[in-house]
């Protein structure tokens, strides 16, 4: 029985509260590919068929052994012998009605000698405790066909995920401490006009009580600069001589005592943060000489030609600014005095917007597209957001894996620090080497532990000495890796499930900024990197 | 990743208990039985150690839900079978999209209950004892049997309760700790992209009294906003919940169901009413059910990864496989992903484990109500609704206890009376009890000039 759309709203209303219903839209539209079943890979999919996956297809050639069961919640004992794609298929398919999950008993190397082709329909692909030879593979199709590709692994205690995306946009990123968006240090002319308004010095007690902090900060910050040549606080000193200035202006009882103003307390606390200068961010300054940014064609994604739009206005109606954001944070003030301020800045926000639609179509245009191929919609959003925009861009697998393009400075920098998780990445990709050369993994069987670690010892010195990485890995770390014996326990892969199912979900909705490029999780301390590789 | 075809990877025995099958456990034991270079000092390789996860180790997980549910599969699939669970709840449809033991047939049964069944069937030989209790409903009689005791809490006076009751289970000989008196609590926590894990060992390491100031109080919209100033639509949400409801009584003497469709229908129209009064734009149902229901957005990623972590530490601590969280560890992947991870100290007076007599120092003229006041408001205590009693001529005698409506009446006028005037004197005990402590805590009275 299909969901309506009111219970599903009722099932999603806790993730729907983080990432909209245009969020829950983009990721009931995407099909995503696992390539093995494991603990890791199955945990991954739960948390992506729990919050509604369009749908999922899990590519493993694998035959369900007493071991993959123990490990993994979606294998039962009484699947051993079957095929692990279709077992684990059944049991994340029972998890949400909603989801439509498929199967294929196949080798990824198989698909990839067959029909290389399979992978381009998927939304992303995530690939589970893949030897490096069909990594790297897969790794080159993707990136080719660019379809973003998420590479997991639990490795005894150690989780590792690397993402391989060409470019990845961000709009809503939802940064978690926004500085506010209040122009007090260069007022728009409504802004100023608003301001004019009031008269501080003229009104009854109510009133002046509940005047917004930004506008006391505003005629503050005129008196100031009348007395200050024009220069508006800069350093502690004369902050501090701005705060005590406006807490002179609090009004005073017939005793000389002062009022409980709470309205001019907020203003002073916020005199730090509200006379910064109002500029264009860094990051974005830097996507604004992007190639992209400046060499709009027709086929250019919407991201780069609004973006290009506000480079455009910033140019021209901004003055240097961005588009205004329009909201203001909650301050002490009556209903009347809050709205009309807080229209001020939304009604200037929808200006500013309108300005950069009109470059926006003018754009669209030049490269003979539809002015109405992106929405007003999207482009009131994007202005809204253009000081959060983020661009997430990362290194293919072949670039991170060659001698001529190794990064050879994050590894030996992140080395010279004892406690850094760079090892781990340095002992996988010796763990990957001794797959290759012997067909297995060290240590698997307890008769194995001891000699393998002369074994790998070989494959981590060939692999330093074949980069050049004139760094020093404990024999501790071969030691333990040889103990680990490849294992799989269920709480690392649950971790790492956790982990790799938000980042895949912040790449199908395009909100939140992914990782970039690799993470490890030391389960032993309880730490993790990133790293970029 | 061992090949499918190959025999059993580690060497040894066909475990016992019937349901085992060849290769099982073969991800556990390979932490368990052999030896390594970073496991725990006490650690010793051995064979047993399964056997005492399997048939002897106990574990209390408190809560079945976005985190119980996680922790319950990740204890089952690393060895642990003697599980209890305890939840209160009943399932609801919006706890669907990540508490993965329920189904949407499950609507209304007991969380404890359906997440046990669901286990046990999933996981052969596992045997999670479910309670559809409140934690209150049990004393340390029954607490005092367990190994471990993991927290999957959305609530911090339950969180304090347990940690009180945990505390009040250590024995002390010549002032003394008796280790084997100590119980292990793992406390994981989460909100939105946001979670915590925690492992307290109490009596010894940091408590969640201990850091209670990272828990900033819940702050509420004053009540002058909400009645003559709103200015967001979350004012005029409250309006119709605090002031419109209880004077209109819409659906008879009910008090305000939040999962009540049409409860939160008629705050919804009546916050748009006032919102169009004052040309407040926002208030939409959403809005409107989240900020009566005090709702935190949850998904079941962030679940999975601090449960994970919880359940690591408990295989840790159960086995001595490895050197245990020391002791706090934050996750947040809005932006990437961060953890961060740090020692929480103790507190030197902490008011649950540092069995120091709490300071209250008052004016011998200040008002009773300055005391209760204190008691709710500082930072280190947050009481929620604090009942104080002393002695008095040898007689036990209660000063304000809000709880028990006929007492409240009874003793509400000494509120206003100084500590003077109650006959308290310099060097009072106060015994305090609330429902963040299952103990009450012991104050001593200072009288300042």
């Amino acid at each position: 029985m299909a969901a309506t759309k009111a219970s599903k709203e009722q099932k999603y209303d806790r993730q729907l509260r983080l990432w909209g219903d245009h969020g829950q839209e983009a990721l009931e539209n995407a099909h995503v590919c696992l390539i093995n079943a494991t603990a890791t890979g199955t945990e991954i999919l739960k948390n992506l068929v729990l919050p509604g996956i369009g749908a999922f297809t899990i590519v493993d050639g694998h035959t369900v052994s007493g071991e993959d069961v123990g490990n993994n919640f979606f294998l039962s004992n009484n699947s051993i012998g079957k095929n692990r794609a279709q077992a684990a298929t059944e049991l994340l398919q029972e998890l949400n009605s909603d989801v439509s999950g498929n199967f294929f008993e196949e080798c990824p190397d198989k698909l990839l000698d067959n029909d290389p082709e399979f992978f381009q329909r998927f939304t992303l692909v995530i690939g589970v405790q893949l030897p490096e030879s069909t990594c790297l593979r897969l790794g080159s199709v993707l990136w080719s066909a660019s379809v973003p590709f998420l590479v997991c692994k639990t490795y005894g205690l150690i989780g590792y995920m690397r993402l391989v995306v060409q470019e990845h946009t961000v709009i809503e990123s939802h940064p978690d401490n926004a500085l506010e968006d209040l122009r007090l240090d260069q007022p728009f002319a409504e802004l100023k006009n608003h301001i004019k308004t009031y008269d501080l010095d003229s009104m009854d007690k109510k009133d002046h009580s509940h005047t917004p902090w930004v506008i006391v900060v505003a005629k503050y910050l005129e008196k100031w600069l009348s007395e200050h040549n024009c220069q508006p606080p800069k350093n502690y000193k004369e902050k501090e001589a701005f705060r005590q200035l406006i807490r002179e202006g609090i009004l005073k009882k017939e005793n000389g005592v002062p009022e409980d103003e709470e309205n001019f307390e907020e203003a002073i606390k916020n005199v730090n943060t509200a006379l910064n200068a109002t500029k264009v961010p860094t990051a974005v300054e830097d996507l604004f000489n992007s190639e992209q940014c400046n060499n709009i064609t027709a086929p250019t994604l919407p991201f780069w030609v609004m973006l290009r739009a506000v480079k455009e206005f910033v140019l021209n109606e901004g003055h240097g600014s961005l588009p205004v954001r329009g909201t203001i944070p909650d301050m002490i003030a009556d209903s009347k005095k809050f709205i009309s301020l807080q229209n001020v800045y939304r009604e200037k926000a929808m200006q500013d917007a309108a300005a950069v639609f009109k470059h926006v179509e003018s754009l669209l245009q030049s490269v003979g597209k539809p002015p109405e191929s992106i929405s007003e919609k999207d482009i009131k959003l994007f202005c809204k957001n253009s000081s959060f925009l983020r661009v997430v861009r990362c290194r293919s697998l072949a670039e991170e894996y060659s001698v001529d393009s190794v990064n050879k400075d994050e590894i030996t920098s992140c080395m010279d620090n004892p406690d850094s998780e760079m090892v781990f990445y340095l002992m996988l990709r010796a763990v990957d080497r001794f797959y290759q050369q012997h067909s297995r993994y060290p240590g698997v069987y307890n008769y194995q532990v001891e000699e393998d670690i002369s074994k790998l010892k070989l494959c981590v010195n060939s692999l330093l000495q074949e980069y050049s990485l004139n760094v020093n890995i404990k024999d501790d770390y071969v030691h333990e890796f040889c103990r680990y014996g490849a294992a799989e326990p269920h709480t690392v892969a649950a971790f790492l499930g956790g982990s790799a199912a938000q980042e895949a979900i912040k790449i199908i909705s395009h909100q939140f900024v992914p990782f970039s490029n690799t993470f490890i999780y030391n389960a032993m301390s309880q730490t993790s990197a990133t790293l970029q590789l | 990743m061992a090949d499918a075809e190959e025999p059993m990877a580690v060497d040894g025995g066909q475990m016992d208990g019937g349901c085992d099958w060849d290769g099982r456990w073969n991800h556990v034991r390979k932490f368990l039985e052999r030896p390594g270079p970073f496991t725990h000092p006490d650690f010793e390789p051995s064979t047993e150690s399964l056997q005492f996860l399997l048939e002897t180790c106990k574990i209390l997980v408190i809560g079945a839900g976005g985190l119980g549910c996680e922790l319950l599969k990740d204890l089952a699939l690393s060895g642990f079978r003697l599980i209890h669970v305890v939840d209160m709840d009943t399932i609801d449809v919006s706890n669907l999209n990540r508490q993965f033991l329920f189904r949407p047939k499950d609507v209304g049964r007991p969380k404890a209950d359906v997440a046990a069944d669901f286990v046990n069937s999933r996981i052969p030989g596992c045997k999670v004892v479910p309670h559809f209790k409140k934690i209150q409903d049990f004393d340390d009689s029954f607490y005092r049997q367990f190994h471990i005791i993991v927290c999957g809490l959305d609530s911090i006076i339950a969180r304090r309760w347990m940690n009180g009751m945990l505390i009040s289970l250590l024995t002390y000989e010549d002032g003394v700790l008796d280790p084997s008196s100590i119980i292990p609590l793992i406390d994981g926590g989460t909100e939105g992209f946001k979670g915590n894990a925690r492992v307290i060992l109490p009596g010894m390491t940091a408590c969640i009294d201990c850091t209670l100031e990272l828990y900033p109080p819940q702050i509420n919209f004053p009540m002058c906003t909400i009645a003559s100033m709103p200015r967001l639509p979350e004012h005029c949400i409250e309006y119709a919940r605090i002031l419109q409801w209880p004077k209109e009584k819409p659906f008879g003497d009910n008090s305000l169901d939040g999962d009540s469709p049409e409860h939160i229908q008629w705050v919804f129209d009546r916050a748009q009413e006032r919102a169009a009064e004052f040309n407040i734009t926002g208030v939409t149902y959403r809005l409107t059910q989240g900020v009566v229901k005090r709702i935190i957005p949850a998904v079941a990623s962030t679940n999975a990864v601090i449960a994970a972590a919880c359940a690591t530490e408990v295989f840790k601590i159960a086995t001595s496989a490895y050197i245990p969280l020391n002791n706090y560890l934050v996750f947040n992947d809005v932006d990437g992903l961060y953890t961060y991870t740090f020692e929480a100290e103790r507190k030197e007076n902490c008011s649950a484990c540092s069995q120091v007599p709490q300071d209250l120092q008052f004016s011998p003229s200040a008002k009773l109500q300055e005391v209760l006041e204190y008691l709710t408001e500082n930072a280190s205590l947050q009481m929620k609704s604090p009942a104080i009693t002393t002695t008095l001529e040898g007689k036990n005698k209660t000063l304000y206890l809000q709880s028990v409506k006929s007492i409240e009446e009874r003793t509400r006028p000494n509120l206003c009376k100084t500590l003077k005037e109650l006959g308290l004197s310099d060097g009072q005990e106060l015994a305090v009890a609330d429902v963040t402590t299952p103990q009450t805590v012991l104050f001593k009275l200072n009288f300042t000039t």
